[in-house]
């Protein structure tokens, strides 16, 4: 099959939308996940402990997940947490949501609800005020996923 | 579309210097842009993008939301009072639209 120079650059042109749109509907890969994290913590390494992330082991609906997160901390002007974010590995997007803390609120302590695509990891990752980084993960089984078309 | 509605649940009034609980609503669908309609094309994303509280104009809380947040977006969060004073609550839309509440506490 012989192409002409308008027919080739039809396909190609083609191609490409498919490329551009089957991105972005794919899931993300740990890579985005890891790209996710670093982006938080400023390229440092997450350390366990001191952050606390509660979520349902088993989800029946992934469009309604609660989540809470606490983080130990004496919440001073000097020594606080300054944010917590939470990744969702398996969603379209890592990123779900991130909370800014200050002395001011007295308790690192916060929770909603997020969609969750499929059963997977949900990471919660807290950045202090000295920039030390602590992580905490949670298995999450979904049985109806929320990102449904 | 459906009015939004916000809601905020604190208590009316508090011990000095203690750790207070707060509750927001708000009524929103929350887009999130990977849905599609019926032809086959993407509905755009609609989300509230971003929460802050402030007491007297000091920020206490803020947060910033992706598509992943469920709708009707709830969040639980605290404050330390140690004064009475005006809490305000303030919702971003991503398109500019900015919802509002204050709700006032009394300290002593």
């Amino acid at each position: 099959m012989t192409l002409n120079r308008r027919e080739a650059l039809a396909i190609a042109g083609g191609a490409l939308a498919f490329a551009v749109t089957g991105a972005r509907m794919a899931w993300a890969t740990a890579e985005d996940t890891y790209k996710a994290i670093m982006a938080f913590t400023g390229g440092a390494e997450p350390a366990t402990g001191r952050i606390t992330l509660n979520a349902p082991e088993i989800a029946e609906n992934g469009n309604t997940v609660p989540i809470s997160v606490s983080v130990e901390s004496p919440m001073s002007a000097e020594d606080h947490v300054a944010s917590v974010t939470i990744l969702a590995e398996g969603n379209p997007n890592p990123e779900t949501v991130t909370f800014h803390f200050t002395a001011m609120s007295g308790e690192a302590m916060a929770s909603t609800r997020i969609r969750l695509a499929k059963t997977q990891n949900v990471i919660a990752l807290a950045k202090m005020s000295d920039r030390s980084v602590f992580i905490d993960t949670k298995e999450v089984k979904v049985t109806i996923g929320g990102c449904g078309g | 579309m459906a009015k939004v509605k916000t809601r905020v649940k604190l208590p009316k009034k508090a011990d000095k210097g203690k750790v207070i609980t707060i509750k927001t609503l708000i009524s929103h669908p929350m887009e999130s842009g990977q849905r599609k309609n019926k032809s086959g094309n993407i509905i755009p994303r609609k989300i509230i993008n971003s929460f802050k509280c402030a007491f007297n104009d000091q920020a206490v809380f803020s947060c910033d939301m992706e598509p992943a947040i469920s709708a009707n977006p709830y969040l639980e969060f605290t404050a330390r009072v140690e004064k009475s004073g005006t809490f305000a609550f303030t919702w971003v839309d991503d398109d500019g639209s900015v919802y509002s509440e204050d709700e006032k506490i009394t300290v002593g």
